[in-house]
């Protein structure tokens, strides 16, 4: 079963060609609808089969991303829109984590709150959130009810994620620290917390997408800043090219926070 | 060493225990009027059909759960809660995959915040002594089954309990593993002069590793009998893996096997 044989048998080394072969379609297939999409995007409003005004094309975003770079008295760049979003997003996600953490902490910890409460919570987490930004807007003002929107729309899927991890502890672990004579408190420290990371991590890929979704929503209704805005902004007096560059950063910016999570679940999976 | 129920106090006495669960469709009796007495450095086996409460009858002792009726004492007083006296091996060993194994040999000192100098050294000694000097740092899914429950071990006896409960403790693992460590647990828990209670349903394990087998009834449990069991053939008490092959062993075995009344229903 050693690997290091003096020659990798012929058998092996097909499988290994055939392996890598395979991997090599699926990077292809996934590059090809890219390119496909693309090329759609260009060609189709070009050769005026689909309304150039309404779509944009890719090739103008680049110039149009180049020209929202400049900062003019009316409009500040577009990475401080980029930036004022992100923040907002991070800000509405981590609130949310450390918000929905302590909750599923109290309710873990008195389990009559979570019994009466659980009806609540899931019809208040099935509500549209969205329905609530024109009163965010009255209730927290221009810039709180963002943040106050991002965290709506995270907060209590987080809460009921990481209740549910909470229970999915082994009782057996508790048991043990139990038989040990631990204190309610020692077991949340020492067995229910560390034992939910896992969980903590799946949340937080759930609720920083959700967050983003709450920002950009917030920022249509209430913002002078943000992509959120440029997106209303650019609708409004018809420039499509603004809006399909913020839409790009968007889907950037998603996929960065997507990959930063994944590298956080990579590095504290391999301490496990 | 005999122990002699009339002169020293016991370590563990139960007084006519009852145990009932409740639940909303009625209230079980997981165990009726139990009396027993366990003395300093006794290894006591407890057996019984699956169901019939004999690992609730280690969470009475350990103060985990309190008996309906009846008294549980520990040193002759009462148990109100989970006591430092005793260490509770469960049926597997449920180490903390976030923790190191050396970590892992802790958790007991350090939920009881004993001093955690000392406390390291003990759990460095222990797993040095079981062969894991060089796992310490490593975690507990690079481990095989029988070292995870060596580990478990370890992290019982850092606590320097006087009673140590075993709840099927081998149950998990392969019949070889189950055997050899049966023997080192056998050994390290005499050596020491700890109080053992053993609960099994394999009544090998019953006779090869305890002085004594208490055999409860099927559920609600009841002691229904207590077999004292000697090697006379082999001088001194011997190891669980050479008592299988004693002449007493069979005799124990089939006396048991009868009071077990293990009927397989097809």
């Amino acid at each position: 079963m050693s690997k290091v044989e003096p020659a990798p048998s012929s058998h092996y080394r097909t499988w290994l060609k055939r392996e890598r072969r395979g991997r090599i379609a699926v990077r292809t297939a996934q590059l090809g609808i890219l390119v496909v999409f693309l090329v759609l995007w260009e060609a189709l409003p070009k050769a005026q089969i689909i309304n150039p005004f309404l779509t944009s094309y890719p090739s103008a975003l680049w110039p149009t991303f180049l020209d929202l770079l400049k900062e003019t008295p009316q409009q500040p760049s577009i990475l401080t829109h980029t930036w004022a979003t992100l923040m907002a997003t991070v800000i509405g996600f981590t609130a949310a984590m450390v918000l929905g953490t302590i909750v599923a902490a109290a309710l873990w910890w008195w389990e009559g709150l979570y019994k009466v409460l659980d009806p609540y919570l899931v019809v208040v987490n099935a509500m549209p959130k969205t329905a609530f930004v024109p009163i965010f807007y009255l209730w927290l003002g221009a810039s709180l009810s963002i943040y106050g929107m991002s965290l709506a729309i995270s907060l209590f899927v987080t809460i009921l994620m990481i209740y549910s991890g909470f229970q999915g502890i082994d009782p057996n672990k508790v048991k043990l620290a139990q038989t040990f004579g631990a204190s309610k408190r020692q077991i949340l420290a020492k067995v229910v917390l560390p034992g939910s990371v896992p969980t903590l991590i799946a949340t937080l890929k759930v609720n920083a997408g959700l967050s983003l979704v709450g920002v950009v929503v917030g920022e249509f209704q209430s913002a002078n800043l943000g992509l959120g805005y440029l997106i209303q902004y650019g609708s409004q007096i018809f420039k499509m090219n603004i809006v399909m560059t913020a839409i790009t950063i968007l889907a950037v910016l998603s996929s960065l926070m997507y990959l930063a999570i994944s590298g956080l679940e990579a590095a504290v999976m391999r301490r496990r | 060493m005999q122990p002699s129920p009339t002169a020293a106090q016991p370590k563990v006495e139960l007084r006519n225990v009852d145990l009932r669960y409740f639940g909303r469709d009625g209230e079980t009796e997981a165990l009726r009027d139990i009396s027993l007495s366990i003395f300093p450095g006794e290894f006591v086996a407890i057996i019984g059909q699956s169901g019939c409460g004999k690992s609730t009858l280690l969470s009475l002792i350990s103060g985990i759960v309190q008996p309906t009726e009846g008294a549980v004492l520990l040193d002759g007083k009462p148990v109100t809660g989970p006591s430092r006296k005793v260490g509770y091996m469960l049926q597997q060993d449920y180490l903390f995959e976030w923790r190191t194994i050396l970590d892992n040999a802790l958790l007991g000192a350090e939920i009881q915040r004993v001093d955690m100098g000392k406390a390291r050294e003990r759990a460095m000694a222990l797993l040095n002594r079981y062969g894991l000097g060089q796992f310490m740092r490593h975690r507990p899914r690079q481990l095989s089954g029988g070292m995870r429950q060596r580990v478990a071990l370890a992290r019982t006896l850092c606590t320097e309990p006087d009673i140590v409960l075993l709840d099927e403790p081998f149950s998990a693992l392969d019949s070889q593993t189950r055997i050899a460590l049966a023997d080192e647990v056998a050994d390290i828990l005499r050596r020491d002069g700890k109080t053992a209670i053993l609960v099994t349903h394999d009544i090998g394990e019953a006779i090869s590793m305890a002085d004594r087998v208490i055999v409860l009834s099927r559920r609600p449990g009841q002691v229904k009998s207590d077999h004292p069991i000697r090697f006379a053939s082999a001088g001194e008490r011997p190891p669980p893996f050479a008592a299988r092959n004693t002449p007493e062993f069979n005799v124990y075995f089939n006396a048991l096997w009868k009071e077990l009344e293990v009927h397989v229903e097809g």
